[in-house]
């Protein structure tokens, strides 16, 4: 038992380093990207992009998110759900204000 | 008496009861953050003008700090596979390891937040040095927190390993998903604060 | 320790190298969910005392606007009430804490911290909680956050008199009261995480065998639910709870807007905030919250009909899933607490439309219930009354909640006594009657002995009588226009001057339903001692496994003598053929 368990955790630990790699390489290209002079809305999209990609990362293979059970994926997607609603619910409340000078 | 699946897995859930719970509570910290997200967003779009993060605040220095903690979170797991691979003074490298990436981001941190109060820049001056210092000060007491649970599994914790191993194990890995976590706030918070 | 013979019985009493605690750790610091349990309901019950009692002197007020209060006027101090006449912000602190008191420290402690604590592990066939320690953790967080509330009525200003939801810019200015309110909720609010985790675990994990989740006690999945609401919705109220903290104390601006002028002189702050943002972060939370005060008792009261009509809930899969998606709705309305702040038609028929899709639920889960009452054997035991009163006033509590819920006819009932009177229709003689109903039902499991049945009805009658002498006139006043939160009743205003008499009508009522509950407060010490013993440990031949596997009271560790395996659902009363009038669950021949 404890062979399998060693094998299955050397095969792991490939992953871990290939990962981290990953991610110090993709904090190195936001950084360059960020300082490139470019539009706000660019900026923001790339950032957040690569933002999510090291966040799955980390998610999938440091948290075994990728070979995590059902009950915590429906966790996590409920989460997901109640987290957009209350990132832009009220950003869209704002957007919808009458009588002020509109934001820009 | 004892609480079933406390150290042995659940067959129709697959899961034991620790593993459950953090993540149950790492639910609820992405609503935390969630919320502090929501404002930092509605409180920029109705601001009149608003700096870009790269002008008041030091990149580098953050840059590093994102450095250091991603390197925390390798160590991390690895100190976890040590366990299960039941490599126990691996495991106490790892996590002392850890620890000390840990401090490094506080020490670092502190440096930053130095910095900022010699210039007299206070969460009172503006409402983006207020969510700036909101927003990194929760994310440092987690990062405290953390430090205090692994510095307990590194030390005196680290006595079960030889009556429960299992049971143990367990413990560091989650830990191991709440150290994650912290590290993934992080993740999205660097770009958000420093670059934009 | 072996987990190899797990499947049949997946724990053990061990009595190797076990050393009896001491006082401290048995009864002070327990990590038994009985004695947690039996904690919760001891301190939630003095509180609901208390937030009562300041209601009670608010009444007064309302009553004789200007008049000094009787026997305890000096008392409240010169400060707060000067000659014995409340000052108008004393009487908001009386609010502003009432409100808290009863819904954080009163309401969810009972509702959750005790019937949910005792009564879940009991009905899943479960030794204790998942985390026993969290469990004495969470109790022990939430005594220091009320205390802390308690304690803010002595600082200096007074305690939080800007109205349990705490409205900034007005909040953010307050007196030191309100960032004791703050501090507390914190604790409040950690204390609250914990017990979610804890219950959802529990839930999931340690089930009985043979205890799938459609076998569950309605009960269990009501409690299921509202731990999913309390863990996802609390943490952003415990953000801006830091926030305004921020405010108040680092001199940031998080809801201050720019530009605001207080007492003639412009606030020197750097502005650039939102007050709304405030509001959107506490009705994220707090509209989840009033589910969260409302699924227990409903819980409750499906127990209680289900055994006292000695046949099955009608609908329990409709209700399950129709619980299921309420408590995700929750999650998607709170804005139509916002209507009147300027959101445009946009926003507002979004949330007015998901708040007409959550009454759908809640109307399949009380029809059901009434409709459970057809065709059945009505046993009018004392839980049963209060289990049945629960059903209309719910129902006149849910009605008057839609004209709330639709943007249009808010706007001339917002803020008014409408308002008011809809939501304590909900809890007052809604949620409590239902948790009433739940003590004469569980008291018997936690001690041993019945309550008396004749106060018990005395009990009944008194409160429901009253609890609609006080609160049905609230809707004649909301729609005359009478303000919410006004120290004179509104006894300044024209146009409340028609429906000002209630005033005195509620106040009378208020206090005689102080009276109403002296039969039960006797009931209730005089059974613990002197109440009769009950002779086999289900009491009242239900079906669900507190009462058919466990003795009364349970096991001191453990629960069971047996750990009980579930061979069949909840509520098999009046099965056609079988033997028995009942078969308890983990009964395994049909008989």
């Amino acid at each position: 038992m404890s062979d399998a368990h060693t094998h299955d955790a050397k095969k792991h630990i490939k992953i871990y380093v290939i990962v981290f790699v990953a991610l110090a390489l993709l904090t190195a290209v936001t950084v360059m990207v960020a300082s490139l002079e470019h539009s706000v809305t660019l900026a923001v999209s790339v950032a957040l992009f690569i933002a999510v990609v090291k966040g799955s990362l980390v998610a999938g293979y440091f948290m075994h998110l990728i070979s995590e059970r059902k009950a915590i994926y429906s966790l996590l997607i409920l989460t997901g759900i109640l987290f957009v609603a209350l990132l832009f619910l009220p950003l869209a409340a704002l957007f919808d204000q009458q009588g002020v000078a509109h934001v820009s | 008496m004892e609480i079933p699946y406390n150290v042995t897995v659940r067959p129709d859930t697959g899961l034991y009861n620790a593993k459950l719970g953090i993540w149950l509570f790492l639910a609820s910290e992405v609503m935390l953050f969630g919320a502090l997200f929501s404002s930092y967003i509605l409180l920029r779009v109705a601001a009149p003008e608003w700096p870009m993060g790269h002008t008041i605040l030091n990149v580098p220095l953050a840059t590093l700090n994102t450095l250091v903690l991603i390197s925390s979170s390798i160590t991390m797991v690895m100190s976890w596979a040590a366990l299960k691979m039941k490599k126990f003074s691996a495991f106490k490298m790892w996590m002392g390891l850890t620890f000390l990436l840990g401090v490094g981001f506080l020490i670092i941190k502190s440096f930053e937040y130095g910095a900022k109060f010699a210039h007299h820049l206070y969460p009172s001056e503006n409402t983006f040095m207020a969510i700036y210092f909101t927003l990194t000060g929760l994310h440092g007491l987690h990062v405290i927190g953390g430090m205090i649970v692994n510095g307990y599994l590194w030390g005196p914790g680290s006595k079960m390993w030889k009556t429960e191993p299992e049971r143990f194990t367990n413990r560091v890995e989650v830990a191991g998903l709440y150290w994650h976590f912290v590290d993934l706030v992080w993740i999205f918070l660097f770009p958000v604060l420093y670059l934009l | 320790m072996s987990n190899s013979a797990d499947a049949a019985a997946p724990y053990h009493v061990t009595h190797a190298g076990h050393h009896e605690p001491g006082f401290w750790q048995k009864y002070v610091f327990s990590q038994d969910h009985k004695i947690i349990g039996v904690q919760y309901a001891v301190t939630s019950l003095l509180f609901l005392f208390f937030g009562f009692c300041l209601m009670m002197i608010m009444r007064w007020q309302l009553a004789f606007p200007g008049r000094p209060v009787p026997l305890i006027g000096s008392l409240l101090g010169e400060a707060s009430a000067p000659g014995g006449i409340l000052s108008p912000e004393f009487y908001n602190s009386l609010g502003a804490m009432h409100g808290t008191i009863m819904v954080f420290l009163g309401v969810v402690p009972l509702a959750v911290g005790a019937f949910g604590n005792y009564v879940v592990p009991l009905q899943i066939g479960a030794p204790d909680m998942a985390f026993p320690k969290l469990n004495m953790m969470s109790y022990w967080l939430y005594v220091p956050g009320g205390l802390i509330m308690l304690a803010s009525f002595f600082a200096p200003g007074g305690a939080a008199n800007s109205g349990w939801t705490a409205y900034p810019p007005l909040s953010d200015i307050a007196t030191t009261g309100q960032t004791m309110w703050l501090l507390g909720m914190v604790f409040l609010i950690s204390s609250s995480l914990l017990g979610s985790v804890n219950f959802i675990t529990t839930i999931l994990q340690l089930r009985a065998k043979g205890l799938t989740f459609m076998r569950l006690p309605f009960f269990v999945w009501a409690q299921l639910v509202t731990a999913f609401l309390l863990l996802l919705a609390f943490p952003p109220l415990e953000a801006a709870g830091v926030l305004q903290l921020m405010d108040r104390l680092a001199g940031t601006s998080f809801f201050l807007p720019s530009g605001l002028v207080v007492a003639g002189q412009a606030l020197g702050v750097s502005g650039g905030g939102s007050p709304l943002l405030w509001q959107h972060l506490f009705w994220f939370l707090a509209h989840p919250e009033v589910y969260v005060l409302i699924l227990p008792a409903l819980g409750i009261v499906a127990e209680i009909i289900a055994n006292n009509t000695r046949k099955p809930l009608f609908g329990y899969r409709s209700m399950v899933y129709a619980t299921i998606f309420l408590g995700f709705m929750s999650f998607l309305v709170w804005a139509h607490h916002m209507f009147l702040t300027g959101m445009g038609t946009a926003i507002n028929t979004f949330f007015q439309t998901t708040t007409m899709i959550i009454s759908i639920p809640s109307v399949i889960i009380l029809s059901a219930l009434f409709l459970s009452l057809w065709g059945g054997s009505i046993r009018f035991t004392t839980p049963m009354l209060f289990a049945l009163g629960f059903l209309p006033m719910f129902g006149i509590g849910g009605l008057t909640g839609l004209p709330l819920g639709l943007s249009a006819t808010d706007i001339p009932l917002h803020d008014t006594y409408y308002v008011i009177g809809h939501f304590h229709y909900v809890v007052a003689p809604g949620t409590i009657l239902a948790l009433f109903a739940g003590i004469y039902y569980w008291f018997p499991k936690v001690t041993g002995r019945k309550m008396n049945d004749r106060l018990g009805k005395m009990h009944f009658w008194g409160t429901i009588i009253f609890m609609n002498v006080v609160f049905m006139p609230m809707f004649i006043q909301g729609l005359a226009g009478v303000s919410r939160r006004l120290y004179d009743g509104g006894a300044q205003y024209a146009h409340a001057a028609p429906v000002l008499e209630w005033n005195l009508v509620m106040s009378i009522g208020a206090w005689m339903l102080a009276v109403a509950q002296i039969p039960f407060v006797v009931n209730f010490f005089r059974s613990i001692w002197k109440g009769e013993r009950v002779t086999d440990g289900n009491t009242w031949s239900a079906t669900t496994l507190e009462w058919s596997a466990a003795p009364s009271p349970p096991v001191a560790h453990g629960n069971f003598a047996v750990v009980p395996t579930v061979y069949r659902g909840p509520y098999e009363y009046s099965v056609p053929g079988a033997s028995a009038g009942f078969i308890p669950q983990n009964v395994q021949e049909k008989g």
